[in-house]
């Protein structure tokens, strides 16, 4: 722990709750770190002389009589190029072993960027999953989450996009990783060789959770970093941002606040707007990407946290199992990502956004198909078709393990048309079908 | 409020945004005043006085503020500064000029003018020496990106003044005095072009406020045809997220017949507000043929800048509205979302540990948003002249759920309501404004009635309604098929679910990115309706119920064609020559 010379030393708590403890101080800024029976804490409360501080990992064992002592501070994090390659804790603590970081320090939490100085986003991000990059185009400068149920592979899924898309870093805010999970993490970045340009800030279940609160700020200042200062295209992971807000509720809880909607405080939208918006297109080159997951429980995305989130975000990522296939796809109806026109057709080939649409809907009649089947109706011979080619469809695209280029994804679409339909089915503009139908 | 003493007083304590402040002197509510922090001024506003406690509310970050910061009160409410050159500016909540603001980052405490103080503008006289003049008065005139910009008398001068002097046409910059005028006692009062107003009161300086009758032209026909908007009139679209509320915004802020667009982005998305900043100088302004941008202003409060200050950005909004109306102008005002300005509300009451209402909203939610509300409207002013608000805020109901709080408050102020429904968003039926729940409490009203049919066409009502128990009996319709299975009913009630598709993909669906198709006037609006209930009216004779989808398909497609083609044109009417012949192939 750090120790300035000359520092007052406080002995006496007035106050002590399960996260925060209180006790007469003066000269304390507020938001400011301190250190109490050599903990670290943050102010969060201040009236008169009485000092409210939230202890990151819980007050148990903590003595009235403890020593607190405050470093004058917000709390902050080291940046340089050697972060590259390294594990930290919520702190910004190396936690693999390593050296210690030499860098500038810079306070977590920045203010905003200037809406006039953004750029509109415009660089596609590449991924390999047909889901993604066919029907749901990432853009660098998005922000963007999986919405996904505690048992799907998402950290998977993540840890690809990850390594596929061509970002010059790769930042992981992991909180309430399982250790199973963040072992998995460091062993799929070992085995990729990319070591030296991710960075991993991780909270794991095994640590209080209160700490994950510093998390998003401590990996988006690293980000700031490789993006502001050195123009670098950057890609941030967060998971789980579930449990994130979980923590939230957790402190105003302690803090006696009014629960809103879902036991969720009322500051919620802003508490996760705050983290999302960092994502940015830079005007000097550098962009951050976000990446999130969210847990659902149930698929239910009308609970507070996926709702808001859905508010803040550029769309949203629906992981699903297709039973006929026995894979997990990424969901053509349910997932959307706001920013694709920005990029398909036009960094991608011309006849991407006709082809998509024209699957998509191809794929909703084959579900129409499905409810007519289940409920007794008979088919139609184009019922029988659209099956077919949702089978199809779904394991040689939608698929999370389809590892393809764009072209090639659009290669697949012409010959599952071409397959299973006329031309006036598909209903794509002559020029592209004069192109490429595949008969 | 205005004080010859300053009051002071010293930081107290500390909960997130909300400071108390220790005062020595009397406070007002609402109140402006600045933290000092060693390099830094935070502004901040009143929200509460208990004893010798002033509760305040700070518009930005409060890291590192420590008890005994010193703090000066202003003597005056959050204030808007009214002036030429408003116009295709970019403000935060607080009216400070974005672009005028150093580096990518916001710096805490920086606080930047909101007009051009050199720019010099062409001012002419309309009032004269010896004119009695009362606040809003006009004065002079100069022209802002092509826009007669009404110099007036300050909107906070009380009771009636005499002209003694007003400056010959010519350039002048902004803080010229232009005019001099004397009130009863004979004291004098110099007058620039910059006035400035509390943004948390409504600005009055005009004789009366009709009902609104008049239609307000949007472009888009799920709006104008079945459930209008007028001018001056109050209108909200709520919608959970990915129904596309935002681009219903969008285009009805690009093609509604205003003189001046203001676009509150309250709490909302960066990037869309970057799309704005990217699209609007780019885009032609349809009625002027000058860029869109020149006409419009942006309040820019994204949901990552301070929440306080989002409070204020619908205020700072609806107050330039109100200044530029007092101009005899037609406003159209959008705020995107006013969710976010009552959940910042909601945040505050929290921290001030007030009972909370409904899913922890102030009790007062609903006073808020209807006030807020009431400062829109139609209004003739003092020399006889008109001008309107007209304002369409979108709602982000939690969940989707149309029985929360803010849904339902604002369904109690505004006149208009366009729900915006995920299964229509689902099946990508844009815009998805639900035509059998959204209502426009407009279409009763005698006088809006007496102006459509001046205006559009006698039996342009009737037409309107019988459009809407198309959709109504189609709805049922198909409600029975979905029961009965498609061979169990009889097949009218295909051909009535077939009918009500008919009106739902031609006049309801647009697609806002087609360059024809985007906007439809009025008088086209009328022709397609009429053309469609025509058919809607007609019998036909099908075999099954196969041969009703196909046909209704294919009359469907014809419609769309003339609705992608360029009204009465040779390919419009080539389209619809095609059709007549189709449907009389059919026809009984």
């Amino acid at each position: 722990m750090e120790s300035q010379a000359f520092q007052k030393i406080y002995t006496k708590l007035t106050n002590i709750t399960k996260a925060t403890v209180t006790l007469k101080a003066t000269g304390v800024g507020y938001e400011e770190m301190a250190v109490v029976y050599g903990r670290l804490a943050q102010v969060v409360k201040i009236i008169g002389d009485q000092i409210t501080l939230q202890i990151f990992s819980g007050t148990e064992g903590i003595p009235t009589n403890a020593e607190v002592t405050f470093l004058g501070r917000p709390p902050q994090l080291k940046v340089s190029d050697q972060l590259g390659g390294r594990f930290f804790n919520a702190f910004g603590d190396p936690i693999d072993g390593g050296p210690e970081i030499e860098g500038e320090v810079r306070d977590i939490g920045s203010p905003s960027v200037n809406p006039v100085r953004r750029r509109q986003p415009s660089q596609l991000i590449a991924t390999g999953i047909a889901g993604i990059d066919l029907n749901n185009s990432l853009v660098s400068g998005q922000k963007i989450p999986f919405f996904a149920d505690p048992d799907q592979p998402y950290n998977q899924v993540m840890a690809n996009v990850a390594l596929r898309a061509k970002a010059d870093k790769i930042i992981l805010g992991g909180m309430g990783l399982t250790n199973d999970d963040y072992l998995y993490f460091k062993k799929v970045f070992e085995n990729a060789g990319a070591l030296d340009r991710i960075i991993s800030f991780v909270n794991t279940t095994e640590n209080p959770p209160v700490e994950r609160l510093l998390v998003p700020d401590m990996a988006l200042t690293a980000a700031e970093y490789f993006a502001v200062d050195k123009n670098e295209s950057v890609l941030v992971l967060l998971t789980d941002m579930t449990l994130f807000a979980d923590a939230l509720s957790i402190v105003s809880n302690r803090m006696d606040q009014i629960p809103s909607k879902d036991s969720m405080p009322g500051s919620l939208y802003s508490d996760l707007a705050r983290i999302y918006e960092k994502a940015v297109q830079f005007p000097s080159g550098g962009s951050i990407t976000i990446i999130a997951v969210t847990t659902l429980s149930g698929g239910d995305i009308t609970h507070a946290i996926p709702d808001n989130t859905g508010y803040i975000t550029e769309g949203q990522l629906f992981l699903r199992r297709d039973s006929d296939i026995g894979k997990v796809i990424v969901d053509p109806f349910r997932s959307l990502s706001r920013l694709k026109q920005l990029v398909i057709g036009k960094q991608t080939r011309k006849d991407h956004p006709q082809v998509m649409n024209a699957a998509v809907r191809l794929y909703a009649d084959a579900a129409n198909a499905k409810t007519k089947l289940e409920n007794g109706f008979d088919l139609t011979d184009y019922d029988e078709r659209t099956l077919d080619f949702a089978r199809s469809y779904s394991d040689k695209l939608l698929a999370i393990d389809v590892n393809v280029d764009t072209e090639t994804m659009l290669e697949i679409a012409w010959d599952l048309f071409g397959k299973h339909f006329s031309k006036a089915e598909v209903g794509v503009k002559q020029e592209f079908t004069d192109m490429y139908w595949k008969g | 409020m205005e004080r010859k003493n300053k009051t002071t007083g010293k930081v107290a304590g500390i909960v997130a945004n909300l400071v108390i402040v220790d005062v020595s002197g009397p406070v007002a509510q609402n109140e402006i005043c600045f933290i000092h922090l060693a390099h830094e001024r935070l502004m901040a506003e009143v929200i509460k006085v208990v004893g010798n406690h002033a509760y305040v509310q700070v518009f930005e970050s409060t890291r590192g503020l420590k008890v005994g910061s010193h703090v000066e009160f202003e003597g005056h409410m959050l204030e808007v500064t009214l002036g030429p050159g408003i116009l295709s500016r970019n403000y935060d909540g607080l009216q400070n000029d974005l672009d005028k603001m150093e580096g990518v980052f916001l710096t805490r405490g920086e606080y930047t003018d909101p007009l051009n103080r050199e720019v010099k503008w062409a001012f002419k006289p309309i009032a004269q020496k010896g004119d009695k003049v009362t606040a809003g008065d006009w004065l002079g005139e100069v022209s802002e990106n092509g826009m007669p910009h009404k110099i007036m008398v300050p909107f906070k001068m009380e009771g009636r003044y005499e002209i003694n002097w007003v400056i010959e046409a010519g350039n002048y910059v902004v803080d010229e005095v232009i005019a001099k005028i004397t009130d009863d006692e004979g004291n004098e009062f110099p007058l620039t072009m910059v006035q400035r107003w509390p943004v948390k009161m409504a600005i009055r300086a005009y004789k009366n406020k009709p009902r609104p009758f008049r239609l307000l032209e949007t472009g888009v026909r799920c709006i104008d045809t079945l459930n209008p908007i007028t001018e001056g009139g109050t209108g909200f679209i709520p919608g959970p997220f990915g129904t596309g509320k935002t681009v219903l915004q969008h285009a009805i802020s690009k093609q509604a017949e205003a003189d001046i667009v203001i676009i509150a982005a309250c709490g909302e998305r960066a990037n869309e507000v970057v799309e704005i900043f990217t699209e609007f100088p780019e885009l032609d302004d349809p009625r002027t043929g000058k860029k869109l941008i020149e006409r419009t202003t942006i309040i820019a409060n994204t949901s990552n800048m301070p929440v306080a200050a989002r409070e204020a950005s619908v205020y700072t909004a609806m107050t330039l509205a109100e200044y530029y109306r007092s101009m005899g102008l037609r406003i159209l005002l959008m705020a995107d979302s006013t969710s976010r300005w009552a959940q910042a509300l909601r945040e505050m009451s929290n921290r001030l540990e007030e009972l909370p209402g409904p899913d922890a909203f102030p009790m007062d939610l609903s006073a808020v948003i209807s006030n807020f509300y009431s400062r829109a409207g139609y209004v003739y002013l003092n020399n006889g002249s008109t001008g309107s608000i007209t304002f369409i805020g979108t709602v982000s109901p939690a969940g989707g759920n149309l029985k929360e709080p803010v849904t339902e408050s604002t369904r109690k102020a505004a006149r208009c309501f366009y729900g915006l429904s995920q299964a229509r968003a689902d099946s990508k039926r844009y815009p998805a404004i639900d035509p059998i729940d959204s209502y426009s409490k407009y279409l009763e009203y005698p006088e809006v009635q007496e102006s459509l049919e001046k205006n559009v066409g006698s039996e342009w009502l009737g037409d309107v309604l019988k459009a809407k128990d198309v959709l109504l009996r189609g709805k049922e319709a198909m409600e029975q098929i979905n029961i009965l299975g498609d061979d169990s009913v009889p097949l009218s009630f295909h051909d009535r679910y077939w009918k009500s598709e008919l009106i739902d993909f031609v006049i309801l669906q647009q697609d806002a990115f087609d360059k024809i198709d985007c906007s439809t006037p009025m008088k086209r609006q009328k022709y397609m309706l009429s053309s469609v209930l025509k058919v809607a009216d007609s019998e036909f004779t099908f075999k099954g119920f196969e041969e009703v989808s196909g046909f209704f398909k294919e009359v469907i497609n014809y419609f769309k064609q003339m609705n992608y083609s360029e009204f009465e044109s040779e390919q419009f009417k080539a389209h619809e020559k095609a059709l007549q012949a189709f449907l009389k192939e059919r026809m009984n």
